[in-house]
């Protein structure tokens, strides 16, 4: 029997806030347990949350960026259910106005184009961390409660886990351009929950739907969903029924595990917040957050490829992180060549992050100095060779390269009257090499060049010498 | 609508507590009891009325994104049952597993 699949993704998005959504305690990663939260974030009793304004304008960003229609009149209301990791004993979300419905991102599966839906997306607070020991006790954390955070709900458009990776990629690469999330897995300000229900090919109905929540990379996404689609087969086919739950993937085995029997929504019992009153979000405001809203990666790329004549291959790496991208748009604006700033963004930049385990962030390489030892390059005032030297200066130590040139008498020797007289000189004293050449041995003029190189420590022009030296050679 | 024993049997699992055969005919009760007074409202004529989910009469309002320090960790963790190094601990609450 054939069976096709159903797969929906709920995606939440920590927003980046310097205080929580309800309550001005300050959003931390990493830090004391219960040393960032307060009594609005507990839900005390006579405590009034306030909304953060950062965090409607936030998610607003993502809307736009995912063409996504912006509800004009939105409230909050509470889901209530008991759990450690709430105080409150509800959650306070956006069930029945949320901020925005109906968008989109594009993906590539297969070779294939395909749109997915996002039904939906709305604001709400987060939980806060349990830990789970082994003595039978949990361990609380409420840090992170009322962090907050942006849902984006797909529709349920995806047919096979590969497609619900490069939605993932995607909405992720999208988000992170609008700046609006630091959209890392392994922080917690991006995490996926999926559901998967499967059917006979055929039938109109829809399966059973299993949840999977807080999975840990996008490739577990993928592993989850796959051996989901295989034990809900297995199950219909020996006559068994799904059970509507939430299940847990172990990536030590590779399975999943029911976590609980789900609740139906209705047992949430959802009513409007009383202690927020509505929200109306003007087009003027939104028209204001669409001015400050950074060029999308996919515009990047087209402009990286069309404009500058950069290889795909090349615009892709610079385009994995908008840090990356903002940084080789700089270096550009600055008066960079685009093609040689790529290049040294891609393999020098990159590989000094990969030995130090840096980030872009914590270099001291700025976009105006890359641009200046570009431009040293390009007009032949420094050859590649010495280039390297200078990078490795500039960025280790934040060193002018103009000025470091200078001060090190590192400008490349391409002056003729120096440097002939060097080369017949150096033929002179070599009359195997013009046999050799003579010959036909190419790699005799590498070996002449390589005498004027170390005449000069480097710094001779190699384009003049090579010249010059041809020019010599063809004269014996 | 009715209130059942079931219906309140159900909302004490949802919310974590169990009762015994006189408390549910008890709460069974005084939560039927409750609901009769709240369905009074019923007899007023709605219609045209939008569904009201706020009574404050303001809208939109925000606060600005400004962090500020309120209360210290062993000030919160004064009304907590049990703490340790700094956590809340409780009984741990999962779901048996019940699938396969």
């Amino acid at each position: 029997m054939n069976f096709k699949s159903t797969i929906g993704l709920e995606v939440h998005f920590e927003l980046k806030t310097k205080s929580k959504i309800f309550s001005p305690s300050p959003v931390t990663y990493g830090a004391e347990p219960n040393t960032a939260t307060n009594v609005i974030d507990w839900g005390y009793p006579g405590v009034l949350p306030m909304v953060n304004k950062n965090v409607y304008r936030l998610g607003i960003m993502v809307a736009l960026a995912t063409h996504a229609h912006i509800l004009p009149q939105t409230h909050f209301d509470r889901k209530n259910y008991f759990y450690p990791d709430n105080p409150k004993a509800y959650q306070i979300t956006q069930f029945f106005q949320p901020l925005a419905r109906d968008g989109y991102v594009e993906v590539e599966v297969h070779g294939k184009k395909k749109r997915i839906g996002i039904h939906e997306m709305h604001i709400e607070e987060d939980a806060g961390k349990n830990t789970h020991g082994t003595n039978g006790f949990s361990y609380v954390d409420l840090n992170r409660q009322g962090v907050p955070l942006l849902e984006v709900v797909s529709e349920p458009d995806m047919t096979d886990p590969d497609e619900a990776y490069a939605y993932l990629e995607k909405l992720r690469k999208i988000v992170q351009f609008t700046g609006a999330s630091d959209v890392k897995m392994e922080e917690g300000s991006m995490r996926v929950d999926t559901n998967i229900s499967i059917r006979p090919a055929g039938q109109e109905k829809l399966g059973t739907k299993v949840e999977m929540k807080n999975l840990n990379s996008f490739e577990h996404v993928r592993l989850s969903l796959a051996y989901e689609e295989k034990r809900q087969q297995q199950v219909l086919l020996s006559g068994g029924r799904v059970q509507m739950s939430t299940r847990r993937f172990d990536e030590n085995t590779g399975k999943t595990y029911l976590e609980r029997v789900k609740e139906g929504a209705s047992d949430y019992r959802y009513f409007p917040e009383p202690d927020i009153p509505p929200y109306k979000i003007k087009q003027d405001w939104i028209d204001e957050i669409a001015k400050t809203l950074p060029e999308s990666p996919m515009d990047r790329r087209k402009r990286y490829i069309d404009q500058y004549g950069l290889k795909p291959y090349d615009a892709d790496v610079l385009l994995q992180t908008k840090e990356s991208s903002d940084f080789f748009d700089q270096t550009v604006a600055a008066g960079g060549d685009p093609t040689l700033a790529a290049n040294w963004m891609n393999t020098q930049v990159n590989g000094y992050l990969n030995d130090h385990r840096m980030e872009l962030a914590d270099v001291k390489l700025t976009p105006a100095h890359l641009a200046a030892m570009i431009k040293l390059i390009k007009d032949g005032t420094i050859s590649s060779k010495i280039a390297k030297k200078v990078f490795a200066e500039t960025i280790a130590n934040g060193t002018d390269p103009k000025k470091y040139v200078e001060d090190k008498g590192m400008v490349q020797l391409s002056d003729v009257s120096v440097l002939g007289p060097m080369v017949a000189k150096v033929v002179d004293a070599n009359p195997q090499s013009v046999e050799d050449f003579k010959n036909g041995k190419d790699r005799a003029i590498g070996y002449l060049v390589g005498q004027i190189m170390k005449q000069t420590r480097g710094k001779a022009n190699p384009k003049i010498v090579n010249k010059l030296l041809n020019e010599e050679l063809n004269k014996r | 609508m009715k209130l059942t024993r079931e219906d309140i049997a159900h909302i004490a699992t949802l919310s974590r507590l169990s009762f015994d055969d006189k408390e549910l005919d008890k709460f069974t009760k005084q939560m039927g009891e409750i609901i009769d007074m709240a369905n009074q409202l019923q007899a007023v004529d709605t219609k045209g009325v939008p569904a009201t989910t706020q009574v404050v009469d303001r809208d939109t309002v925000f606060r600005e994104d400004q962090p500020e320090k309120w209360q210290s960790r062993s000030e919160m963790l004064q009304n907590v049952p049990d703490s340790s190094n700094g956590f809340i601990k409780v009984p741990v609450i999962i779901d048996k597993d019940d699938n396969d």
